[in-house]
């Protein structure tokens, strides 16, 4: 009778094991665009303000602003609002550092990965001012736009927000 | 017209601090920086150049690691018929240690770098030429006694893969310039990675 309790405990264990790393992969799941993907999401005339951030995990500067984007968005989700964090990343590295780092961050604002190699086709058409460095920031609803290369602080991100979110 | 005088001077101010940088068809500066070899390199010991592809990058941004051989081959290609690589890193080493003169000496003998890999130790030149990312190329072509440039931007179009650029804009830039045609496309964009400037 020994061996036959022991299986269903190690099955248990396998199950719940798999369970854990279903929900953690369903959770961590980041959807790679072309930019005919993503030019819709840049052009929305209803009344929601999209913020959409361009970052990746080796930039330094945007990794040090995503904890203010995260506070901004946690802040925002119940109004007309959302935020898209366009990852910049190398495909390659999708599996290997992009999706761990979303997980491991935590990260509950929309993560997707752009992938479009010749920059000079679409750089324009998300602002003609940037130069192509990143971080970089589009926020806009239908009356609004706003575009920055660089980084916003926190106090800068949250009024932009505020005086142009529609009820 | 004191008061004019103001206005002028004022005007002049302003223009200075909107242009940023050169556009293409500006004429370029010299400069005066430390190589990797410890010997300080300017565009003037170039006597017989017919121009140069100066390009801002660095040790640490994924995007200038993925264009060093891609960089190193322009060289090659280019050097001997007039057109050397001189390569300056812009960025603050406090800011991105990795970018220290002492990792760029590293970096340079680890990658065999056949160029000049020079620091802009007072940030001058980045700001002078206007470059905003790393890598970002400003190709200068000798003309009469002036270094003009006559292409900003990317080295090609994908950063990811070179064997699937289609597009070589340094390459065929340079390729004009030697027909005595302008180059087309003479601007182009590409993602990179922010110039760390120093922290007063």
């Amino acid at each position: 009778m020994k061996p036959f309790t022991f299986v269903p405990v190690k099955l248990k264990f396998v199950i719940i094991l798999l369970m854990i790393f279903t929900v953690n992969g369903l959770h961590a799941q980041v959807r790679v665009y072309g930019f005919d993907e993503l030019k819709p999401l840049l052009n929305q005339q209803n009344d929601t303000t999209y913020v959409i951030n361009f970052w990746a995990t080796w930039c330094a500067p945007c990794v040090k602003e995503l904890p203010d984007f995260e506070k901004i968005n946690a802040q925002f989700s119940a109004q007309k609002f959302r935020m898209i964090l366009v990852s910049l990343d190398f495909k390659r590295s999708l599996e290997t550092r992009l999706i761990p780092f979303v997980r491991e961050k935590n990260l509950k604002a929309e993560v997707i990965m752009l992938h479009e190699p010749d920059a000079n086709s679409w750089i324009d058409k998300v602002d003609p001012k940037w130069t192509g460095a990143i971080p970089a920031t589009l926020i806009y609803n239908k009356d609004f736009r706003d575009f920055l290369e660089g980084s916003y602080t926190y106090d800068e991100l949250y009024n932009i927000i505020i005086n142009n979110l529609k009820q | 017209m004191k008061n004019s005088l103001v206005i002028l001077f004022l005007s002049f101010l302003s223009l200075n601090l909107i242009a940023q940088g050169y556009s293409v068809g500006d004429k370029a500066a010299d400069f005066k920086l430390l190589n990797v070899d410890g010997n300080y390199v300017q565009l003037s010991d170039y006597e017989d150049a017919k121009g140069f592809i100066v390009i801002f990058t660095c040790n640490h941004c994924p995007y200038s690691i993925a264009y060093e051989d891609r960089i190193n081959d322009l060289n090659r290609m280019f050097a001997h018929e007039g057109y050397p690589v001189i390569a300056i890193n812009p960025n603050d080493s406090v800011v991105q240690p990795q970018d220290s003169y002492s990792k760029m000496i590293v970096r340079a003998r680890e990658k065999s770098f056949g160029f000049p890999y020079l620091l802009d130790a007072t940030q001058e030149v980045f700001r002078e030429y206007g470059a905003t990312r790393t890598p970002h190329v400003y190709l200068l072509n000798r003309e009469e006694e002036s270094l003009v440039v006559r292409y900003i931007g990317a080295i090609d179009n994908n950063y990811e893969d070179a064997a699937k650029a289609t597009e070589k804009y340094v390459e065929s830039a340079i390729n004009s310039l030697k027909a005595g045609e302008k180059p087309e496309p003479d601007f182009t964009k590409a993602i990179g990675c922010t110039i760390k400037v120093r922290k007063s």
